[in-house]
């Protein structure tokens, strides 16, 4: 019967399926931070229990982590996260790429640069942007603590099977338009929860002409409409970004895993509960307006009359008014950083845009390179002085003011132009407030101090 | 193991807003601390240290029940959010609808997080808004919200359902599986290693 890639990646993972009861997946790859970790592996201790396949867990420090000064610039509490990661990893034998490692960075960063993730895995971590690895034909959701723990102690994952939606994008993206503009302009659209109970597969020529990076902007957000994985096929495109990396297989095995990766694709005719459709060739760059990824306009358009309770609510928070122009709205801050849109590519879109110009003087901005190797590759290419030329600060990697969980955070009130994926109430800072946009979007920001169409300055 | 959960009795508490994502349930920074629970006094933290927050107020004290709006629980996949509505006190969340990732830690967490239809909870939530003395009973078993001239069934996973009214240890029952996962590991291709 014609399948969809979810539906043969499942299929591929299913340990036991027994009537009324979840399937039992095998997990291929599971990806393990600081912060969400240390009470399973707490619930492991106290079971007595062990961890199963430490051969296939790798642990980042990301969340926490400071972005200059190194780990001593951390708080007590941050500092206690790390070392208990560290002690964890040490005594279950897990690889762990930390604070200080020319491999740390972003989970969801260096998963893919290290090659570990690949076409056909199912992938599992502590973090709702796992959806991220789908971007590589991957079935990738973010768990809990305790699905954490049941993966640590038995490497499988009890799972429903969710329903099939597919999101076709066609048409050529305009100049000035990227894969943040399409995610944004789809979250608008279907709104928070459109997503909800399904793998999302993300189709269609525009999707197919997309880089790595873009593809794994696209599937990060899926879980920003509600999705619980997103998905692409992969391709070429996918294949020449995993070969030769650390990770990656080798010599014969590549050959075979090769073989195996091109049958990764959705059967003619193959059924899908819903598909939604979207001309990226009609899109413009977008920008949130208000407290949740679904409130997001045209840069073009204006603040929209509230529809509801909570419309009201995020305008008054966001201290905005219907009708104002959002070119109109000054910023304060500018974040550049994020496992949406921290990866070279989006470094070198950004710089494109800032090479030879100032940051607004009353604008305070900083890049933070998705991980340590991002940050290397990007001063190789001089990137990082593009960037403090223009009066950048130039951070060391980590999810940063993407969620404020270290010392980079918006003061109340403050406004920032971010290519983060959560402008959710006091996400960047208790208080502040986050407009969403793409890299070269964000840098406009910068440069001019307020909400700007990129197209205008490039 | 968890403690079985087969029924939720006591009064409710609105909260009237869709979309509340976990980033206000608990705030980031109460994500540091390495414990599995002491998360009540965070609940809902930046709202609250706002003032006159609903779950503040007198009369909803002691709620055991939250009644939200559509997609509870939406955005970060903390755990710890289902963890500090428990530790304030709340057993049961009746909302339109929840964010999968919320609802999943919030059954690992035994907390009975109940989908009623829109008109449902709007009617809860004026009945609670007009009195909030009402008592309500969320049962499990029967799948029924009952109160004062009301019953209404909900769906809930049947799996779910059944790990929550034994007290289910999940990993346990993984493990009864280990023969299969042996198995299964012994067929994955090499490249996977």
């Amino acid at each position: 019967m014609a399948a969809t890639l979810a539906q043969k990646i499942w299929d591929a993972h299913v340990v036991r399926s027994s009537q009324g009861e979840p399937d039992l997946l095998f997990v291929d790859l599971h990806l393990v931070h600081e912060v969400t970790s240390p009470q399973a592996f707490e619930g492991l201790r106290l079971a007595g229990r062990h961890v199963r396949r430490p051969d296939l867990t790798v642990a980042t420090m990301d969340h926490n982590v400071p972005t200059r000064g190194g780990v001593r610039s951390a708080d007590e509490l941050s500092r206690k996260q790390m070392e208990v990661l560290e002690e964890n990893c040490e005594r279950a034998g897990i690889p762990l790429h930390k604070i200080g490692s020319r491999r740390q960075g972003i989970v969801h960063v260096i998963g893919p640069e290290l090659g570990l993730t690949q076409p056909g895995m199912l992938i599992v971590c502590g973090d709702s942007h796992t959806s991220t690895h789908g971007a590589f034909g991957a079935l990738a959701f973010g768990i809990g603590t305790s699905e954490v723990e049941i993966v640590l102690a038995t490497q499988c994952l009890p799972q429903k099977r969710q329903g099939d939606l597919a999101v076709n994008v066609t048409g050529s993206l305009p100049l000035g338009v990227t894969a943040k503009d399409i995610v944004l302009g789809l979250i608008g659209r279907t709104g928070t929860s459109a997503g909800q109970g399904h793998l999302v597969e993300y189709r269609g020529e525009t999707i197919r002409g997309l880089s790595m990076e873009g593809r794994m902007t696209i599937c990060n957000m899926s879980i920003e409409w509600g999705a619980k994985a997103g998905m692409v096929a992969p391709d070429d495109t996918t294949f020449s970004y995993v070969q030769g990396r650390a990770h990656a297989p080798k010599g014969e095995a590549w050959e075979k895993a090769l073989d195996y990766w091109r049958t990764l694709s959705t059967d003619e005719g193959a059924h899908f509960d819903g598909q939604i459709d979207l001309d990226a060739s009609a899109l413009e760059p977008h920008v949130t307006w208000g407290t949740t990824p679904g409130q997001v306009v045209p840069v073009t358009g204006r603040v929209p009359s509230p529809h509801s309770e909570t419309d009201e609510r995020a305008l008054r928070y966001m201290d905005l008014k219907p009708g104002v122009a959002l070119q109109e709205i000054a910023i304060d801050r500018v974040f550049i950083g994020s496992c949406t849109n921290a990866r070279l590519e989006d470094l070198r879109a950004a710089a494109s845009v800032i090479q030879g110009r100032r940051v607004h003087p009353k604008v305070r901005a900083m890049v933070v390179p998705g991980s340590t190797s991002v940050k290397i590759a990007a001063e190789k290419e001089g990137l990082d002085e593009v960037f403090k030329a223009a009066g950048f600060e130039w951070r060391n990697a980590g999810c940063s003011m993407c969620l404020g969980m270290n010392p980079d955070i918006l003061a109340p009130g403050e406004r920032c132009a971010s290519t983060s994926n959560r402008n959710f109430e006091g996400r960047q800072g208790s208080g502040g407030r986050t407009h969403l946009m793409s890299p070269p979007m964000a840098a406009a920001a910068a440069l001019t101090g307020h909400l700007v169409d990129v197209r205008e300055l490039i | 193991m968890p403690a079985p959960v087969k029924k939720v009795e006591g009064r409710m508490a609105p909260l009237d807003l869709a979309d509340v994502d976990t980033d206000q349930i608990i705030p980031k920074q109460f994500l540091k601390r390495i414990e599995r629970t002491g998360y009540g006094p965070f609940l809902f933290y930046d709202w609250r240290r706002r003032g006159n927050f609903v779950l503040d107020r007198p009369e909803y004290a002691g709620a055991s029940v939250l009644v939200a709006g559509a997609n509870f629980g939406c955005g970060s996949s903390r755990e710890h959010a289902p963890w500090a509505l428990r530790d304030f006190g709340f057993k049961a969340i009746i909302a339109p609808s929840f964010a999968d990732i919320f609802r999943a830690n919030c059954y690992k967490t035994g907390l009975l997080a109940v989908t009623l239809p829109e008109s449902q909870v709007r009617h809860l939530m004026d009945l609670v808004s007009e009195d909030p003395t009402v008592q309500v009973v969320v049962d499990l078993e029967a799948q029924k919200v009952r109160g004062d001239g009301f019953e209404y069934r909900f769906e809930i996973d049947p799996f779910a359902r059944e790990m929550l009214l034994k007290g289910l240890d999940e990993i346990s029952l993984v493990e009864r599986h280990s023969d299969e996962i042996a198995a299964y590991e012994k067929n994955r291709a090499a490249w996977l290693s």
